[in-house]
């Protein structure tokens, strides 16, 4: 039994200690807006916040959220840097299969919140971790540009 | 799977039929044709219809089909055309899969159920706006029977029927069930391209909302009542087969419920994926590692330069290349390796499947749900009807989704399951246990003459033949149209040409279709081929090509690519890196392409690519943005191939297993990418493909500008650093 607070509620999972935060989102909870992608922490699809933190879920297991707060894609839009995130992805049409892009909001809007204006360099270094096979960096890119603009 | 010979125009009476909804309104059944290849398009059989279009007492509209959106934008642009036509606005458009009703969709027409092949455009161009137009049509004479008055002076607007002079209008709602009962007219007027509100926009993508905030159903997402999670391992070796597992270590961790033994793989089924995961490690599988046990990729390799030494099928022959290369003064010789790739679609292969009371209900993501419907029925012993398949959005298709091997894997475990089950593979089982695009060798020579322009030029192709396999009757004489898609039928004028094909399949790999297919590679090895002769002759590779060019819209792209990339003006020195940029054009799935590369190669022999220009004249551009962003990913794509991408094959068992080695393109990868798309009112194109065909033969060209080392085989990987 973990207890964590996630997207604002209080919530028991009746899952094993050391099983990775996704699957106890994914199975046990039935959230399933979190992906899986590589198991490894390699593709950033599973990204969630933990305390703010832009964190691989895929790896972390119950037992280091105990307690923590855990923000998912079903409830990142409630908070403006979330919500003016996803606006500027629809704004440019990001979205391609969209697999990969609950992971790269999640990492978009971490790295908005903690950097107002951040440059390419710290886009490359915020984003890297984040696969899109469709290959959507491009627009990516600009709409982290363009919600800074709008958060600014 | 693009097709070479594109089927002519269909008659109406072979794709639309107009009659009465079962729930009341309108009902418009027509058939689109899927990928060319396999569609026996207007062959005087009756309609078999593949989409239908509802449009309900409400007023809503309804867009069956069986077209499924990977990314490509199908579920934006298909409607585009649909709401032009009839005239409604885009948002009153809804959007289902085409549902479990195999009663409609049992039908043996194969080209009808895929979705591939850069086609969905290209299919669905005509037919849907002449639906929409009928519909349109109908309802304003059903507007015409209620008023008593003159059809041809009534309009269709925002859907409704008016009436311009008297001022009164009726919703189509309240039309659609006297339409249902009028003849459908003989013939209906599509609009002119000028009046056009939704097509040739760039409307956003209506599958936009759902991908941001998490709500977008895959085929992984599927939940069901009492579901169990299936993790699965094959044989590490190619065509092994399961020896013993230590069943009780399973069972013994907690949420295992059930281990199931297949003849080449063994599936743990628990209550949630960890627990499979980890009851899977304690079963600990041993194989029977069969003939393949010893297979080496360099088998592979020599078993196909041996071949390609030998003369193969003719695709294609004009004049009598063979003499004038015997008779040549100064000839060009080149031989390419293209290595296996991986498909590596984000969301990592899956399928739910729940067999009860002898029927079969299947939720995944599928490119092919005829065929998957086919193949599960096969496994479960059930009647074809008897299968429903729910098909989802694709985490990615790339041509992976393609293929049934996964669903067929996981209806044998479900069979043996009281219960529904998810079957994931991890990602290293989705890149073990892939199909690959085949490795090929290419032996290319060509006769120069005095000017160094080309005279003569033979193309062999060895390799395996997705073709023969997928889809037999495609397989002819020993050709393979895909395989040779993109080498048969080049933008330049070349006087004597022979193109053969060889079909070498290599020892227990599976090979299958991969994004752009025949033109991926034949786009690495043609434009390469083109850039030694440029070389050699000693010319500007964009001037070289642009005095063989026999089409004006191919010259129009490469001119806009080269001028877009200042071709003309060199780069300013960078200290530590050599730089250059390369070139390529091809004529693919029906759409002209140019694109230039620039890069940069470091001391150490690294490439980095700076930026991609691109010109795609696709002809009408329904979702200009949509072309874009394809040319933008599919660039990207053929990228990562290119400089990474490369399954090895060790003691019969793939070397790569997950992002860690088979690497792809990430942010801090990106180079500048600007797309130019070419207006135009020709019939459209393809482009979820030709973005990809092209961006590796630019990269390797410019690579060689860059070092003067030709990349005759993929990936560019650590070639640099040796020379």
């Amino acid at each position: 039994m973990t207890t964590i607070n996630l997207n604002g509620r209080s919530v028991t999972v009746d899952m094993p200690d050391d099983t990775p935060l996704l699957w106890a989102l994914r199975d046990g909870l039935e959230m399933t807006g979190t992906k899986f992608g590589c198991g490894i922490a390699m593709c950033g699809a599973c990204t969630v916040h933990v305390d703010g933190q832009p964190t691989r879920s895929c790896v972390t297991p119950l037992s280091a959220v105990a307690g923590k707060r855990i923000t998912t894609i079903e409830s990142v839009g409630e908070a403006r840097v979330g919500a003016t995130v996803q606006a500027a992805w629809q704004k440019l049409d990001v979205v391609q299969c969209g697999y990969c892009q609950s992971g790269q909001i999640m990492s978009a809007t971490a790295l908005l919140a903690s950097n107002p204006k951040p440059t390419d360099a710290d886009i490359d270094a915020a984003m890297s971790g984040n696969v899109c096979r469709c290959a959507t960096y491009v627009r990516i890119r600009a709409a982290i540009h363009d919600a800074a603009k709008s958060l600014a | 799977m693009n097709a070479p010979h594109i089927a002519g125009a269909l008659t109406r009476r072979h794709f639309l039929k107009v009659g009465a909804a079962a729930t009341g309104g309108l009902l418009l059944e027509l058939s689109l044709p899927g990928a060319q290849a396999f569609a026996a398009l207007d062959s005087g059989q009756p309609l078999a219809p593949n989409a239908f279009i509802r449009i309900a007492r409400d007023g809503t509209v309804t867009l069956v089909m069986h077209k499924v959106e990977m990314g490509q934008g199908t579920y934006t642009s298909l409607p585009q055309l649909l709401a032009e036509e009839l005239e409604v606005s885009l948002d009153s458009v809804r959007l289902e899969h085409a549902p479990p009703d195999n009663a409609r969709y049992a039908d043996p027409m194969l080209g009808a159920q895929i979705t591939g092949g850069s086609t969905s455009i290209r299919s669905s161009w005509t037919p849907l706006r002449e639906a929409g137009a009928t519909a349109r049509e109908l309802l304003i004479r059903a507007a015409a029977k209620t008023w008593d008055a003159d059809p041809a002076q009534l309009r269709a607007r925002n859907g409704e029927v008016f009436h311009p002079t008297q001022r009164k209008s009726l919703r189509y709602g309240e039309l659609v069930d006297i339409a249902a009962t009028l003849p459908v007219p003989e013939k209906v007027a599509l609009k002119d391209a000028k009046d056009f509100r939704l097509v040739g926009k760039p409307v956003k993508r209506l599958d936009g909302p759902g991908k941001v905030n998490g709500t977008a159903a895959f085929g992984l997402d599927t939940l069901r009542p009492g579901m169990k999670i299936a993790s699965v391992a094959a044989s590490p070796v190619f065509g092994g087969t399961l020896a013993g597992i230590d069943e009780a270590a399973a069972l013994k961790v907690p949420g295992v419920r059930q281990v199931v033994k297949l003849e080449n793989a063994v599936a743990v089924v628990a209550d949630h994926t960890w627990a499979a995961k980890q009851g899977l490690a304690a079963c600990a599988p041993r194989w029977h590692e069969g003939a393949h046990a010893g297979l080496d990729l360099a088998q592979v390799t020599s078993q196909l330069e041996q071949a390609s030494l030998q003369p193969g099928a003719v695709a294609h022959r004009a004049g009598d290349a063979g003499a004038v290369l015997a008779g040549a003064s100064r000839r060009v010789d080149a031989v390419y390796h293209s290595p296996f790739l991986a498909h590596a679609t984000m969301e990592p292969v899956n399928c739910t499947v729940e067999v009860k009371n002898g029927e079969v209900d299947i939720w995944v993501g599928t490119q092919v749900p005829v065929i998957a419907q086919g193949v599960a029925a096969g496994v479960a012993g059930v009647a074809t009807e008897k299968v429903r398949i729910h098909n989802h959005l694709l985490g990615g298709g790339f041509g992976r989704r393609l293929e049934v091997d996964f669903i067929a894997q996981a209806v044998a475990i479900a069979k043996q399951v009281r219960a529904p089950v998810k079957v994931v593979w991890s990602r290293e089982e989705d890149v073990q246990h892939d199909m690959y695009r085949p490795y090929y060798v290419d032996r290319l020579s060509a006769a120069l003459d005095d000017k160094g322009m080309p005279v003569a030029w033979t193309h062999r192709i060895a390799g395996s033949s997705i073709m023969a396999r997928f889809f037999p009757p495609a397989f002819k004489d020993g050709v393979d149209p895909d395989a040779v898609d993109g080498a048969v039928e080049l933008p330049y004028a070349l006087p004597a040409m022979q193109v053969e094909f060889l079909r070498v399949e290599p020892p227990g790999i599976p090979t299958a279709f991969w994004r752009g297919v025949g033109p991926t590679r034949n786009g690495f090895v043609v434009e390469g081929f083109i850039d030694e002769l440029a070389a050699a002759a000693g010319q500007d590779p964009v001037a070289y090509r642009r005095a063989l060019i026999k089409d004006a819209r191919a010259r129009a792209v490469l001119d806009l690519a080269a001028q877009k990339a200042s071709w003309d003006t060199p780069r300013p020195p960078r200290k530590g890196v050599r730089g250059g940029r390369g070139v390529a054009l091809m004529h693919v799935f029906g759409s002209y392409i140019a694109q230039v590369a620039e890069v940069e190669v470091n001391d150490d022999g690294e490439v980095r690519v700076v930026r991609m220009t691109c010109a795609i004249d696709c002809g009408f551009a329904v979702n200009p943005d949509t072309v874009a962003a394809q040319m933008e990913g599919g660039i990207v794509f053929g990228l990562s191939a290119a400089l990474w991408g490369e399954v090895k094959i060790a003691n019969g068992r793939v070397q790569q297993s997950n992002f860690h080695d088979y690497r792809v393109m990430r942010m801090n990868d990106m180079p500048r990418i600007d797309v130019h798309v070419v207006p135009s009112a020709e019939a459209p194109g393809g482009a979820g493909e030709p973005g990809t065909s092209l961006a590796i033969p630019a990269l390797a060209n410019a690579v060689f500008a860059a070092t003067g080392t030709r990349i005759r085989a993929l990936p560019i990987g650590e070639q640099l650093q040796k020379a």
